[in-house]
């Protein structure tokens, strides 16, 4: 359980991170949101101690993160893939981490099997490693201390399909056992896939929070509906009043789904695709973290 | 969704005491020798120190001289001076300059207890680099003894030894401080270094024209107060001198690095 209050930084005038409040629920994916430079890094930094809050604070499990012994025991983390000593073979960057939390080293080998780098990746240089690669290592050490709390900064950030599938297995996973994940990235398709709740962050501020179905129900407006017979079911939704037009190979309708599945049924008409439409989330954020002057604008929804 | 079965155990810290100060320690030891930089540097202290012994011992016993061990401690004691200081230097830069700051902080947020592991590992490296070139020193003298007929008198006791390690760990300390004020490599060896030999030159220069400098220089300069543990006559003046000087060239830059450390935001 990961909760952020008020949290603020300031750089002389430059307000980084505004007022940021929201939870990360035991069990649950959140997914952090943001264009680059929204504020995500700077409000995790804080997150982990690594920078002083102008105000605000965070608890992880109830406990400041720097008032938690050994907290790599209970919180994994992972900020920047590529901060690691480049002439340290990957083994022992995870080594380091092992002898500091106090695990054995045999956890190091089943990081490492964890996350798919070989024997003979691990004992090459840091420096001859890809990004890839080197997500793979930060997350083999944000996972060495068995920690029930992960925050990753951009983890599939480097990653290749495959590897993006596979960090989201694990994470679902991870979360599935009762562990808090708390995840940034700013590419939505990313997270959506992955998230069960969604902070959205742009130039510092939250502009949207909520559970990813409530965040994208406001993103759609109506439904596609393909049917077996496009012109009786057109037809017959004129007869109904509903307004639709043409979209793609079916009809966008705006109308819920159940509106327009019952009417099918009442009219015996075969429906071969019935899906919520719309920009999708996608064009929420980016509405939503276009300009300070519309954000202000824009109904602000914090988590509880 | 099913629900799935929790499996994690609550957020309890009962179980996971904070990391034993030991533990940092050893860690720290392994991190300046566990990248290639760390380990010549290492290294280079025993082959350097093997290396000008080896030389002394050759011309010593080819022009028949008299040397005392002290000369032969003096000789080691030039390698330790400069490697001594950038050991010291790398230990607290590195950490910086690549970026690893960013997971040790992270696991062990308590920076000043990072610091604190640092020193103790830097000091302990220092003092096995300074036993070493010792044993290195008295095996030298030992063999010009034998090879020159001339009888060894070692004539170095304890308080000579200890003089030697504290000129040595000064030498650590004053690298700690200046990586610690700059958190750079390159920057702190620059700086250091100039501190120790340019304005030591200066300095010297001051005291030969300006005859008023002469007796403030030794309060002031922090090598020129060294210069007395290693010819082992320290009066209270002496020990005075050495403490003031460190004002300025040790403890100052310490304590701005310190600070520094703990409030740093790390990138």
């Amino acid at each position: 359980m990961i909760t952020v209050t008020g949290l603020t930084k300031r750089y002389g005038g430059f307000t980084a991170v505004d007022d940021v409040t929201f939870t990360c629920t035991p069990g649950r994916v959140t997914g952090f949101l943001g264009p680059n430079g929204a504020g995500k890094t700077t409000t995790m930094r804080m997150m982990v101690g690594l920078t002083a809050p102008t105000h605000g604070e965070v608890t992880v499990g109830g406990h400041g993160f720097t008032d938690i012994p050994n907290p790599a025991r209970h919180v994994g983390v992972l900020l920047d893939a590529s901060a690691q000593h480049a002439g340290r073979t990957g083994r022992e960057v995870l080594v380091l981490g092992a002898r500091t939390m106090g695990v054995p080293d045999t956890r190091v080998d089943d990081m490492l099997h964890l996350v798919g780098l070989t024997d003979a990746e691990s004992a090459r240089r840091v420096r001859d490693y890809s990004l890839g690669m080197r997500q793979r290592l930060g997350i083999a050490n944000a996972l060495l201390g068995d920690p029930s709390v992960l925050i990753l900064d951009e983890p599939a950030n480097g990653l290749d399909p495959a590897g993006i599938r596979w960090i989201r297995d694990l994470l679902r996973g991870f979360a599935a056992r009762g562990g808090t994940v708390l995840l940034s990235s700013h590419l939505l398709h990313e997270v959506e896939q992955v998230a069960d709740d969604m902070v959205l962050i742009g130039h510092g501020r939250i502009v949207a929070a909520g559970d990813k179905a409530t965040l994208l129900a406001r993103a759609h407006d109506g439904v596609l509906v393909e049917a077996a017979d496009p012109d009786a079911l057109a037809g017959a939704l004129r007869e109904e009043g509903l307004a639709h037009r043409p979209a793609g190979a079916g009809l966008h309708v705006d109308a819920p789904a159940l509106a327009v599945g019952t009417l099918a049924a009442r009219r015996g008409l075969v429906l071969t695709g019935l899906r919520p439409d719309g920009d999708g989330l996608e064009d929420v954020f980016f509405q939503l973290t276009a300009g300070t002057q519309r954000d202000a604008a824009l109904p602000e929804r914090i988590a509880a | 969704m099913t629900v799935q079965p929790i499996a994690f155990r609550p957020f309890d810290l009962s179980a996971t005491p904070a990391v034993p100060f030991g533990r940092l320690v050893s860690v720290e030891v392994r991190k300046m020798a566990d990248t290639r930089a760390g380990r010549w540097l290492l290294i280079s202290i025993g082959l350097i120190t093997a290396a000008i012994l080896g030389v002394m011992l050759a011309v010593v016993v080819a022009r028949d001289m008299s040397v005392s061990f002290g000369d032969f401690l003096t000789a080691v004691s030039i390698p330790m001076g400069i490697l001594l200081p950038v050991l010291g230097i790398l230990s607290v830069t590195q950490e910086f300059g690549q970026r690893t700051a960013l997971t040790t902080f992270t696991q062990v947020p308590s920076r000043m207890r990072v610091f604190g592991a640092k020193l103790a590992a830097a000091l302990g490296l220092a003092a096995g680099a300074s036993a070493l070139s010792i044993l290195l020193a008295a095996v030298a003298y030992a063999g010009c003894a034998v090879m020159s007929d001339a009888g060894a008198d070692f004539g170095a006791g304890p308080s000579d030894l200890a003089r030697f390690l504290l000129v040595q760990a000064l030498g650590l300390a004053g690298g700690i401080a200046f990586g610690a004020l700059l958190l750079n490599s390159a920057a702190a060896i620059v700086v250091l270094f100039s501190v120790t030999f340019v304005l030591t030159g200066l300095f010297e220069l001051g005291a030969q024209t300006i005859g008023w400098f002469a007796d403030l220089r030794p309060w002031i300069d922090f090598q020129a107060a060294q210069g007395p543990l290693a010819l082992g006559g320290l009066g209270a003046t002496e020990w005075a001198q050495l403490v003031v000087s460190s004002l300025p060239w040790l403890v100052l830059p310490l304590l701005i690095g310190l600070r520094r450390i703990r409030r740093a935001e790390v990138k």
